[in-house]
């Protein structure tokens, strides 16, 4: 904290602030894809897509 | 024009983004490394703000990708509106939440660099205020965008509430001179070239660039997942209505 001078303690919450911040939104994207990925594999595993449709009207 | 309409078939957006993204996350990865060095190692203190030019490595990028995200979504809103491109809206809508990432970091960073050298957090002042609008109207599209159901209704609306709000980018960017304000006029992006001394503006640009990579690849990631909610919503009503018939077929009189 020394090396960063008097106002060390403004300048480590900016950093925090950008990790927390980009940190956040990158895994609410990685988690929100993982989802998507999953749900999408289980429909098409359960037959749910059109050609499925047009076989079983 | 014709790349754009070979990229409308969501099918090989999503080829091409997955091609894509492990590079442009490498890229973010390299140039960030090498400007975080730079910055913390190389670059000197400032004589007037000391250490807390620091700050300005990460506010800076924050501040310019708040406004390219920004512009982003209004030529997307125009791809909605007027060419109808299937994947404008999804890029809009992929687009939101890192737009309001990096706005709410740069009034983060801006009010912590205040405070030691203006003597406050927050002043209301034309460039601080028009940013906290332009954070203020992410979050609006972004309630849109949950406030309705269908996807293509839904963004024809977030599209024209994009483009009237577009009118506050330019207040931003020509806020520090139109108005008597307490933010510092641009020192990089202006006619007579940058004002920044080398040995901090070279930090600051290979951060810029691996700031917008990074951006680049999340946008292109929430894209490829809005395409697979489109997907998984279409197959869902797809096997409700499939399951309606089929119970309607069975509980029918022989």
């Amino acid at each position: 904290m020394s090396a960063l001078g008097p106002h060390g303690g403004f300048i480590l919450a900016s950093y925090a602030a950008v990790i927390v911040v980009l940190g956040g939104l990158a895994l609410a994207i990685l988690l929100d894809h993982r989802a998507q990925r999953r749900a999408l594999e289980a429909l098409e595993q359960r037959g749910a897509g059109r050609r499925s449709e047009r076989k079983n009207p | 024009m014709a790349g754009l309409i070979d990229l409308a078939n969501p099918t090989r957006f999503m080829r091409l983004a997955a091609v894509l993204l492990p590079w442009l996350a490498g890229v973010a990865a390299l140039s960030l490394a090498v400007g975080f060095y730079l910055a913390w190692f190389v670059a000197p203190a400032d004589y007037q703000q000391g250490e807390t030019i620091r700050i300005m490595f990460v506010h800076v990028p924050a501040a310019w990708l708040a406004l390219m995200f920004y512009s982003m979504m209004a030529l997307s809103a125009l791809g909605t509106l007027v060419w109808r491109h299937p994947l404008a809206d999804v890029a809009q809508k992929a687009a939101a939440p890192i737009g309001a990432a990096f706005s709410l970091i740069c009034l983060l960073t801006g009010a912590f660099w205040g405070k030691p050298m203006w003597g406050t957090y927050w002043v209301w002042d034309a460039r601080l205020t028009s940013v906290l609008v332009l954070f203020l109207i992410y979050l609006g599209i972004m309630a849109l965008w949950r406030a309705l159901d269908e996807p293509s209704r839904a963004g024809r609306a977030v599209a024209i509430l994009t483009l009237v709000g577009f009118v506050n980018v330019p207040i931003i960017k020509f806020s520090v001179d139109w108005w008597n304000t307490l933010h510092q006029p641009a020192s990089v992006l202006r006619l007579g070239g940058p004002t920044i001394h080398p040995s901090m503006l070279w930090p600051l640009l290979i951060l810029a660039v691996g700031f917008t990579c990074l951006a680049l690849a999340m946008h292109l990631a929430a894209m490829r997942a809005e395409i697979m909610r489109r997907r998984v919503r279409t197959l869902t009503i797809l096997e409700a209505e499939r399951l309606d018939r089929l119970a309607a077929a069975q509980g029918a009189p022989a």
